[in-house]
């Protein structure tokens, strides 16, 4: 391609998913460049309207759990399935606050559940939220390894609640419904063009419904190319230790926990 | 108070001011999810005629959110120059459209105007606006602020590089940052997103650009987007920070949600200037907004999102911020449905800063739930630079691979700088020259040859390992 430009630095992109060292056409890109883009956007947009298949998903989990935390997370399985009051697609991304409510049959089922079991601790949800693909992909090998941590840590566990249609705050539906001291929810972050399954996780100490945003920790970008599953299980446990121990999570929960990895240190293309 | 106009055989009644505001305001999602838009286009011009004639002076005794139980009210209402507002104190909303766009209003008279004007009723007129109107008279406003360059001068044009990673991964972070810079990107600041709210990891990203900025010599300032709080203990452990970023929105439900208030942002704002790292000026913050995020938040109080939204911007312009940047494709569809919403909104939230003296500038975006693509993207990002816009974004191939959203690429904010003229701030075109990034001419020199500082810094010895 004699008419673009191609950048001296395509080395660069060993290091970083982030569209870089593209060249150029004039100052544009070029015609493959913009295709490519297109068809990543395509895919992104379809991801958004791909409905979680709860059934398998609920399979899997029970699989990938079975044997994990011994007496705490006694009544972690069955999964229960769940659905907001969004109902579809549809409802769900013209009307976020409808994602953020159980109906009420749903909660009262889970109320009259929980007064028949010992005080729960941590109440774990999953939640389809805008990525499918992500909880598929990444949600039960972030449960395996968080539920053994909490069950080390001597808490008592929920049952895994498996949720469609969800937003984040539907977690302060279900947590409280369970009188749970602390929720914790995987959700399917917005598909991004280079990561159509990025999954998040949010962490709220004595989840009710009205709870704001600010009394939420978040980690996100739990994906292959993004945060690894023990890095995510290890920042939740911290911030869900210090949350039970101060009694609040959300903004002046800070995780000051040293994670240096070696992965974050130094920029060896520099001289 | 309350309001009733007669249309034909249609009377149409308003039960107060923000139910005329809302029931005025263009046609957007958030509104409608928020049950307080108009229910026929017919109810919407009939608002807009009201709020036509009703007189400026009657948004200083009607509060859309009222004093006693809102520190943002009391931050408007306590800040409003009399004196300043006087030359157009005895106008209508309407009447007060007719002037901005009249010869009267030029730069001169709008800078000195901006202290006297409350958000409401800069609000109130941008519904009466074509989008024509919004950019023409946003491009008779100038605001210039400073730290170690200036931004906002006429006829120049500045981009935030965002060189996010999904794991603040320094290479690669380091790799977006090289690619930006070579691009001619980053003169309103380089400013990451951190991934993760760990402090020693948002120190580090912050010790990272500050070694790029030195290194290089680059006149140009340094952000990492967290949160407020995170920031402030960053800089008591004596951490290098340039600006001050926060989310804020406008009232003080929403923004306690965001957990912030006006006092802890001073507090910011104070500790930042101590450390006088500022070179040609001290303007150390950075705010982000966004239309819908007090909804988003259940904190809007039957006020339209473009109403509090451009309250957002009384909250700012208490600390003379470097940059503020309405992040408006970014919040979704629920508030902003498609392109042509994204658009209107975009160049509102411009008009409406700059009348209020902000440095505005627009992360023109939008999300894959949304319903747009690239060519709103191009619609808005060539009426904004028409419109006088302050800065933009510069993201690697307008794929934020962190946040999960598409922005306007380096490559964009090029060929808009070649369509309309726009050479960068002075300081950075400057060192962009002096490095051979660009020539005298504003064309870009690196491509397959890199320019010597650079060539001599990157070495290609070892291949990176992706993450």
């Amino acid at each position: 391609m004699a008419n673009s430009t191609i950048d001296g630095w395509q080395l660069l992109r060993g290091y970083t998913t982030a569209r870089i060292a593209l060249g150029r056409a004039g100052v544009a890109t070029s015609t493959a460049v913009n295709l490519q883009f297109q068809l990543d956007h395509a895919r992104a947009r379809d991801a958004v309207h791909q409905g979680l298949n709860v059934d398998a998903l609920a399979a899997v989990c029970t699989a990938t759990l079975a044997n994990i935390g011994g007496n705490h997370s006694q009544h972690l399985l069955p999964a229960i399935q769940l659905s907001s009051l969004a109902g579809d697609r549809h409802g769900y991304l013209q009307r976020p606050d409808l994602g953020r409510q159980l109906p009420e049959l749903q909660w009262q089922a889970l109320a009259e559940r929980a007064a028949t079991q010992a005080p729960i601790d941590v109440a774990l949800i999953v939640g389809d939220g805008l990525s499918s693909a992500a909880v598929s992909a990444h949600a039960a090998p972030v449960l395996a390894p968080l539920i053994a941590g909490l069950a080390e840590l001597g808490l008592q566990l929920g049952p895994l609640c498996i949720a469609s249609q969800a937003r984040v705050a539907l977690a302060d539906d279900i947590g409280e419904a369970l009188g749970a001291s602390l929720s914790v929810i995987l959700i399917g972050e917005r598909p991004g063009l280079s990561s159509p399954d990025s999954l998040g996780m949010y962490i709220t100490f004595r989840p009710k419904r009205g709870c704001s945003d600010a009394e939420r920790n978040c980690i996100s970008n739990i994906r292959d190319a993004g945060l690894s599953y023990q890095q995510a299980v290890d920042t939740a446990l911290y911030l869900i230790r210090g949350a039970l121990l101060k009694g609040f999570s959300g903004t002046h929960l800070k995780d000051d926990s040293a994670t240096l990895t070696a992965s974050c240190l130094g920029v060896p293309f520099l001289k | 108070m309350s309001f009733t106009i007669q249309l034909g055989r249609h009377s149409y009644h308003f039960a107060d001011l923000k139910t005329l505001l809302a029931k005025a305001s263009p046609a957007r999602s958030g509104d409608y999810l928020a049950g307080i838009a108009a229910a026929s286009h017919e109810e919407r011009v009939a608002a807009q005629w009201v709020l036509a004639d009703l007189p400026l002076r009657h948004f200083m005794n009607e509060l859309v959110i009222p004093y006693e139980s809102d520190e943002i009210t009391r931050l408007i209402v306590d800040g409003h120059d009399l004196a300043a507002f006087a030359p157009v104190a005895h106008l209508t909303v309407g009447g007060f459209r007719d002037w901005l766009l009249s010869d009267t209003a030029d730069t001169v008279a709008l800078t000195a105007l901006a202290p006297g004007l409350m958000p409401e009723m800069v609000a109130a007129v941008s519904k009466l606006m074509r989008m024509q109107d919004l950019i023409v008279v946003a491009k008779k406003c100038e605001v210039i602020t400073r730290f170690r360059n200036t931004i906002g001068l006429r006829g120049h044009f500045s981009t935030r590089l965002q060189p996010n990673h999904p794991s603040d991964n320094a290479a690669g972070i380091a790799a977006s940052l090289i690619d930006g810079l070579l691009y001619a990107s980053g003169d309103a600041v380089i400013g990451i997103n951190p991934a993760s709210d760990n402090t020693q990891a948002v120190g580090r990203l912050m010790g990272l650009l500050d070694e790029f900025i030195q290194r290089f010599e680059i006149p140009t300032q340094s952000c990492v987007l967290t949160h407020v709080s995170t920031t402030l203990a960053l800089i008591n452990q004596g951490a290098p920070v340039d600006l001050v970023f926060q989310s804020i929105a406008g009232s003080e439900a929403a923004n306690s949600s965001f957990g912030i208030s006006v006092a802890m942002l001073s507090e910011a704002h104070d500790a930042a200037q101590s450390l006088g790292r500022g070179t040609v000026g001290d303007n150390v913050m950075y705010f982000e907004t966004g239309q819908g995020s007090a909804l988003s938040a259940n904190a809007h109080h039957g006020v339209d999102q473009q109403t509090i939204e451009t309250r957002a911007y009384g909250l700012a312009r208490k600390f003379s911020p470097l940059l503020v940047n309405t992040v408006v494709g970014f919040i979704g569809p629920e508030y902003l449905y498609n392109g042509k919403q994204i658009i209107r909104a975009g160049l509102e939230d411009h008009f409406c800063g700059k009348l209020l003296g902000l440095p505005m500038g627009c992360d023109i975006c939008y999300t894959n739930h949304a319903e747009a693509d690239q060519d709103d993207l191009d619609t808005l990002l060539t009426q904004f630079a028409l419109a006088g816009g302050s800065f933009i974004m510069g993201v690697p191939g307008g794929d934020d691979i962190m946040l999960n959203y598409q922005s306007t690429s380096f490559h964009d904010a090029l060929a808009i700088r070649r369509l309309l003229s726009l050479p960068p701030a002075p300081e950075f075109l400057q060192w962009l020259q002096k490095t051979e990034i660009m020539d005298g001419k504003g064309n870009l020199l690196s491509g397959q040859r890199l320019p010597p500082v650079f060539a001599k810094a990157l070495t290609f010895t070892e291949t990176g390992h992706g993450q």
